[in-house]
């Protein structure tokens, strides 16, 4: 806006900034009318956005299950969950919409390529044992990453996080019950276990949390270095509350103890108990691994994203007469049956 | 093991073959008779339940994923308490999940409407209106019966799908008076379902036993009022109740769609896999 060119606009956004500047300070909330620098409001819209795809298209690889689930009981959890993250799409599409942008827009982008959805979900859930791994593994790194969020400072999207929380630690409680019910079957089951295991480990731990950003948990200094950027920019923000590897080890050493109970191994030789730190040891994150996989031209990027564009377009008539229903001025009111 | 309080008349070892007089001549005994109009009514929640998962992430809008997960989830609590109940009544001694996921295609007795593939979300819609106002009366009816359980179940499911009888009346509006393309859409799905409606209603020998010994009511006197409720709100919605020259049935006797083959093996699939597996 040119508006900033004029001395006394410019004073007047300086106040505003300084009173931004001051609530973060004090852990204050910042509400949708409230003044917030741009880059505040685009880099939440990003964020809420990429959450709130996550969400639906996390619903993907479970919803794959649903219609297979082993008995009537876990049916009945998987509808739940999966129902769960609907809505959980939902709250976060409402918490972006209060900062000025439009859901169908954001869906839009993510049908386009332009908005992202977790990378952890561009893997396939290729047996029953998967639901219970995605469930105990990515929800609970959802867990360990959201958590603090319930705190961040954007008021609608602290409050959405409060209620998705709540919801994602009873999934991860179900997800561990799933595979310590598979860990007590056959032999076949545990194997069946294992594998799922073995192959959401490391989406787990890498893609929830994101890029190493400490020069602990990269490689080294250099890169960790372009998240660092980021995660700098969030914290000083208060949309962040902690780095990405601080969350990454508190998963790490909530996980190691709750799979030696189970009787499974989580496929990381490098992890053992160190005394010093008072934390697991694991294997540094290899972020250049992980960008191929955050790419969208592998066979399950493409495939969740036109899973949903099928869904989307082929559900267009169903919008068009609903938006068209409710615009005509002779429609009565929608009578309770 | 639970005693069977809920079954007085029950022989310490119950089986189907145990023998009652109820109007002369040889018929099964009543729990024989009530296990398989339960199994029945069981199967029809639990097959549309299905079709309905097959929907999720594949709905119109985010909300549409939501609503139809949740009438879902509802019908598979249907599913387990009937099945359940079967399993309790037929002497075999079956659990839900045996019932569900053992069986083979032929020993299914759900409606033939439950079944029919349900990709297109004005089939869906038509399935739901039917179902559901049918639903809502049978178990309203149920909920009088003196079978405490079923009573109790009978009460419970009714207000449930009355919420989806609500969520069913409102997209038939929507799309019989959306577009000129969704009530043409709408139209087609009626005409798709509606011969699957009649089976819904149909009494035979099991349910007119059941009917005349006072142990549940039959679906066939229902019927008038069905076709009222459902007459109103197709009209409201700016569409005519079809009247379809044919009816459907086959489904109560095991005689089901060659869809149907595919739908079950997918049910059970994991099931199946793991032979004395615990879940």
């Amino acid at each position: 806006m040119s508006a900033s060119a004029t001395p006394a606009a410019s004073a007047e956004q300086d106040e505003a900034l300084a009173h931004f500047d001051a609530l973060i300070a004090e852990g204050g909330t910042i509400e949708p009318r409230d003044w917030m620098p741009d880059g505040y409001r685009r880099m939440l819209i990003r964020q809420i956005a990429q959450h709130a795809h996550s969400e639906i298209i996390g619903m993907q690889p479970e919803g794959a299950w649903l219609t297979r689930a082993p008995s009537l009981h876990r049916k009945s959890v998987l509808i739940a969950k999966v129902q769960d993250e609907a809505g959980h799409g939902l709250y976060l599409y409402s918490a972006a919409e209060t900062l000025g942008v439009d859901r169908a827009d954001l869906l839009d982008a993510l049908h386009r390529g332009q908005q992202r959805a977790s990378a952890t979900f561009n893997h396939p859930a290729l047996t029953w044992a998967d639901t219970g791994a995605i469930a105990w593994l990515t929800d609970g790194a959802a867990v360990i990453n959201q958590a603090p969020l319930c705190r961040t400072s954007y008021g609608p999207y602290a409050r959405a996080m409060r209620r998705v929380c709540q919801e994602e630690a009873f999934h991860v409680r179900q997800g561990y019950d799933l595979m310590r019910a598979l860990c007590e079957g056959t032999p076949e089951q545990k194997a069946m276990a294992q594998d799922a295991v073995n192959r959401w480990w490391l989406p787990a731990v890498a893609l929830m949390f994101g890029p190493p950003d400490t020069a602990a948990g990269g490689a080294d200094a250099r890169t960790a270095a372009p998240g660092a950027a980021v995660s700098r920019r969030a914290m000083a923000w208060g949309i962040k509350r902690h780095t990405n590897d601080e969350l990454r080890q508190r998963f790490v050493d909530q996980c190691v103890p709750q799979a030696e109970r189970l009787g499974l191994t989580l496929p990381d030789r490098a992890i053992r108990w160190n005394e010093e730190r008072g934390h697991y040891d694991f294997t540094p994150v290899d972020w250049d691994v992980y960008r191929q996989a955050l790419g969208d031209e592998t066979h399950w990027a493409r495939q969740r994203i036109a899973h949903r564009r099928t869904a989307h377009e082929d559900g267009a008539w169903v919008r068009e007469a609903a938006a068209a229903y409710a615009a005509r001025a002779d429609t009565a009111p929608e009578e309770t049956a | 093991m639970t005693t069977t309080s809920d079954a007085p008349a029950n022989p310490t070892t119950p089986g189907p073959a145990v023998v009652a007089a109820v109007g002369g001549g040889t018929a099964p005994a009543p729990d024989a008779d009530l296990a398989v109009h339960l199994l029945r009514l069981g199967d029809d929640a639990l097959v549309l339940g299905q079709r309905l998962c097959q929907w999720i992430t594949r709905a119109p809008t985010v909300e549409e994923d939501l609503a139809l997960s949740n009438i879902a989830l509802d019908l598979i609590g249907h599913a387990r308490v009937l099945l359940d109940r079967a399993g309790r009544l037929d002497g075999t001694g079956r659990t839900e999940d045996d019932l569900a996921f053992t069986r083979p295609e032929r020993e299914f007795t759900n409606a033939l409407l439950t079944e029919l593939p349900g990709g297109d979300f004005a089939v869906t819609v038509a399935r739901q209106l039917a179902y559901t106002h049918y639903a809502v009366l049978y178990y309203e009816a149920l909920a009088g019966c003196a079978d405490a359980e079923l009573a109790a179940f009978g009460a419970r499911a009714a207000k449930e799908v009355a919420f989806h009888r609500l969520h069913a009346d409102r997209w038939i509006l929507r799309l019989g008076r959306g577009t000129p393309k969704s009530a043409r859409r709408m139209r087609l799905g009626l005409e798709r379902v509606w011969p699957y409606t009649g089976e819904l209603f149909d009494e035979d020998d099991v349910m007119r036993r059941l009917a005349a010994s006072g142990t549940v009511p039959s679906p066939a006197p229902l019927r008038p009022a069905w076709e009222r409720r459902v007459t109103e709100v197709v009209a409201r919605a700016g569409l005519t109740v079809p009247a379809p020259s044919w009816s459907a049935r086959g489904g109560r006797d095991g005689l089901h769609t060659e869809e149907f083959g595919p739908l079950i093996a997918e049910l059970q699939s994991v099931h199946r896999q793991f032979p004395g597996g615990t879940w």
